[in-house]
């Protein structure tokens, strides 16, 4: 059985799966359930100066769709509202009782070195294994300088990492916020400050939805809304561009990374494993299910890990980097067609259709005796993969790569203006 | 001991009369509408479209189910079916447009187009207007001629057009069979005469029922008032079985019982036999026999001449008797009914088998004792009121051609008087088909 011990910048956990720094990791009793639960670590909710923040009533707004509940979430919930030394209580105890388990305390004080260090030997003090720091958060605190505001000033990123290394001994991950044009800027300046590791993605920012009633975006507090930060499945896909980007960059080789942003199974935790992440943090999933999630989570990355023949963590970690290329790598004599297993086929015309109006016209419509049935035109197939993700029967429509002669990649096309073949 | 006939009314208590024939299929809830209506994969061309007689665009209303859109939905039914209400409950999907749903091949569950359409025609009759308003007056007169589904999508297809429609109708209530002839927990309640209110709501439409072709009015006399006329009269006469014993009490047709049922408010009036024997193979069976089942007849055995796969009753509605308590029985033809003192006793069959595909009936007999027997051996066009009206016959319905004119220029038909399947849907369409075919032909026409 693959062991999925986890060994992240030196702190330990029984598995990669920690809870990212959000309200289910608030307070001690939501965390002791998530350690019996079987997650391997918890990042706790962001902790502030005294007094603490406030928080609105009405704080999430969800996208479903076609019966799939909270495809994304979004969220105006700020850091952590109970006072510090209620939650540093808690931390230490609740470290004190599950010594195996990875306990991380997220941090958001102003941009003055002075609060930095006031707050970091309270932390260190009750046992946590290590620091997360909160660049990311883009809603609310980003409005006070804080959050966001200081995840997208490469400087200011580098800058207070360096405050926290200088004024403590823990090790300390740096959330990124994705709200930026280029991710690499503030990784980079956070591996110049000296961070151990960065986390990402945080939330993105965004307006979920409008309430068509009330003239407002939602959630809507009092009549009003604002915007907040977008995570759950739906951020998937930008989480991975963004952890490759990082993963792939030499000269951020050698700077581990905990992947976030929409991880709800074990097939996306292992989707964030190969693309570079080596420890893994989920929220929206356990918000909308429990904790029990963590079950099938271990349970299948582990099948997976057997199936494969990896035996640890280390087998998997960063396997699919190295084929995550910019696009002009690509080659472009690669050609695959579309296949139609006639057998499988319910006659539903959505792949014709979405190919003879959006596409290439390379699925024709037959009758055949009185039949409704699809037919590839090979000549016209680009291999786009339209008609095989609209198609709703899996495998019934597959693509098959065609033998390929050579590589031709865009820097050396005939086409290029810029190629040598000019 | 001769018990006598054992026929009578208030076999079950009210209470149980009322649950017996309250909606048999509930509508969808709002959360069951949108989980279904997810499950539709928005066909290209779809199937489900095709096999509709009405060729209602199956996918765009579900898709404005599922989005909220019920205006929509329900505009997109009824723009092609304006008794898509009593369609959505009557229709036999599971042979029509649930039978082609691309679900089947890959699940074996079709989405229950049905339910759904009521989900958004129940949404729009709730409203209490229709979403659609007459043209400019034309001044033309038409004469709608039975007031069953053909005759309805007719007259509001006619009154959109700006023309005026007299619709007649020889009993005193307006809906056809969908009022007289469908099984009471199929559309409980008043929902035919609602419909029907619903449909005229269109104005333009003058009613006149009670008023029967042949004696109160002809063909020739509707010819001097109007400029058309479509005949929609459905099939009123009831097959005889041709049994001995056919004449003694007890012996019913089918369609009489069940309309007796139709016209009862509570059902605590309708007489139903202990032991009941209905003679057929059609949903005409199905109703009669389940519905005698649920007025508390102890024992119903429904028995047809063939086999099972020959029934003209659907899958669904032979499991559906089987389902109310129905003891089907195949393979045997009726020989005679016996009695005593004028009251049916028993009824006798000749067992039957299939040979060189076609059905023989040369077995031996048994007797099932009943004291009631219900005939569904089918119904027929009454031709006489057309006689010398210059309308031709076919096969025993109304020579029509495909948009319905008959041989007699200016009157059209359509409905079970014609040929075709007799469904429900397959009226309408007809219906709406002359409808349209009177519009061309009269806008074609001089003004008088």
């Amino acid at each position: 059985m693959a062991d999925l011990r986890s060994n992240f910048i030196g702190i330990r956990s029984p598995n990669p799966f920690w809870l990212a720094s959000a309200p289910p990791t608030d307070k001690a009793y939501n965390v002791r359930r998530a350690f019996e639960a079987g997650w391997g670590g918890v990042v706790w909710k962001t902790l502030g100066e005294d007094p603490p923040v406030v928080n609105v009533s009405s704080r999430y707004g969800a996208l479903s769709y076609r019966g799939e509940r909270m495809f994304g979430l979004n969220n105006i919930e700020l850091i952590s509202d109970r006072p510090l030394a209620v939650n540093l209580a808690e931390i230490k105890d609740v470290k004190r009782d599950y010594p195996d388990r990875a306990v991380i305390v997220s941090l958001m004080v102003p941009c003055v070195e002075e609060s930095w260090k006031a707050i970091l030997p309270l932390v260190e003090e009750t046992g946590a294994d290590g620091l997360e720091l909160n660049f990311g958060c883009p809603h609310g605190m980003s409005e006070r300088n804080m959050g966001s505001a200081v995840g997208q000033v490469p400087e200011y990123v580098e800058m207070v990492t360096r405050w926290v290394k200088q004024h403590s001994r823990m090790p300390t991950i740096v959330k990124l916020t994705p709200n930026v044009t280029s991710i690499l800027a503030p990784a980079r300046a956070a591996m110049r400050g000296g961070a151990d590791a960065v986390s990402l993605i945080n939330t993105i920012q965004s307006v979920v939805s409008v309430d068509l009633d009330a003239m407002a975006p939602t959630p809507v507090v009092d009549g009003m809304g604002t915007h907040g930060g977008y995570c759950g499945p739906a951020v998937k896909p930008i989480a991975l561009r963004m952890l490759g980007e990082v993963a792939r960059s030499p000269d951020l080789a050698g700077l581990p990374i905990s992947g976030i942003g929409g991880i709800s199974t074990w097939r996306d935790a292992a989707e964030f494993l190969v693309m570079g992440a080596s420890n893994l943090q989920v929220c929206t999933a356990a918000m909308h299910y429990g904790f029990r999630v963590v079950e099938d989570m271990k349970d299948g990355l582990s099948n997976w890990m057997d199936e494969k023949g990896f035996g640890s963590l280390s087998d998997v970690v960063g396997r699919a980097v190295p084929n995550f290329v910019n696009w002009n790598q690509l080659n472009l004599k690669f050609k695959t067609l579309a296949r139609i297993d006639q057998d499988l086929c319910v006659q539903c015309g959505l792949c014709h259709i979405a190919c003879e109006d959006t596409s290439h016209q390379a699925i024709a419509r037959l009758r055949v005796d009185g039949s409704r049935r699809y037919e590839v035109i090979d000549e016209e197939c680009v291999g786009c993969n339209l008609c095989a993700h609209v198609c709703p029967v899996d495998d019934c429509i597959t693509m098959a790569p065609q033998p390929t002669d050579g590589v031709l990649t865009w820097p050396n096309h005939p086409n290029n203006p810029m190629s040598g073949a000019h | 001991m001769d018990r006598g006939p054992d026929i009578a009314a208030g076999r079950v208590p009210r209470e149980i009369l009322a649950l017996n024939f309250a909606d048999a299929h509930p509508p969808l809830t709002d959360a069951q509408a949108i989980i279904e209506a997810d499950r539709c994969y928005f066909c290209y061309d779809a199937p489900c479209i095709e096999a509709c007689p009405t060729s209602i665009d199956v996918p765009a209303f579900i898709k404005g189910i599922a989005t909220g859109n019920l205006a929509g939905a329900a505009r997109t039914i009824l723009e092609s079916n304006i008794l898509g209400g009593s369609c959505a409950r009557v229709c036999p999907t599971e042979i029509l447009c649930e039978q082609k749903c691309v679900r089947n091949a890959q699940e074996e569950k079709p989405v229950q187009i049905g339910a759904l359409q009521r989900r958004a025609t129940d949404w729009q009759m709730a409203r209490g207007v229709q979403p659609f308003t007459r043209a400019a007056a034309t001044g033309r007169r038409v004469a709608v001629v039975g007031a069953g589904p053909a005759g309805l999508a007719c007259a509001h297809r006619l009154a959109m057009h700006g023309h005026e429609v007299t619709l007649f109708d020889a009993k005193p209530k307006l809906g056809g069979l969908n009022e007289y002839g469908v099984a009471a927990y199929k559309t409980p309640g008043d929902f035919a005469q609602d419909e029907v209110n619903f449909v005229l709501s269109i104005g333009g439409v003058t009613l006149a029922p009670d008023q029967a072709l042949g004696r109160d009015f002809t063909i020739d006399t509707l010819m001097d008032e109007y400029e058309a006329i479509f005949l929609s009269l459905g099939q009123a006469g009831a097959r005889k079985a041709g049994l001995t014993g056919e004449d003694l009490s007890g012996v019913m047709n089918a369609v009489d019982f069940i309309e007796s049922i139709r016209i009862s408010g509570t059902k605590e009036d309708v007489a139903v036999g202990r032991r009941v024997v209905v003679i057929g193979g059609g949903n005409t069976a199905i109703d009669a026999a389940v519905q005698a089942k649920r007025l508390g007849a102890e024992e119903v055995t429904l028995v047809y001449r063939r086999g099972r796969e020959t029934m003209s009753a659907t899958e669904v509605e032979q499991a559906w008797a089987q389902t109310n308590g129905v003891t089907i029985r195949h393979w045997a033809a009726p020989a005679r009914i016996e009695g005593a003192n004028g009251a049916t006793t028993a009824i006798a069959f000749t067992r039957g088998r299939a040979l060189d595909g076609r059905a023989v009936h040369d077995g031996e007999e048994f007797v099932l004792e009943a004291d009631m027997i219900l005939k569904a051996v089918g119904q027929h066009v009454v031709f006489d009121p057309l006689e010398g009206s210059g309308v031709e016959t076919e096969g025993g319905r109304i020579r029509v051609d495909a948009v319905g004119r008959t041989s007699r220029a200016g009157v059209y038909a359509g409905g079970d008087c014609t040929a075709g399947e007799d469904l429900t849907v397959a009226a309408v369409r007809d219906g709406r088909d002359a409808a349209e075919a009177i519009h061309a032909d009269l806008s074609q026409k001089k003004e008088v």
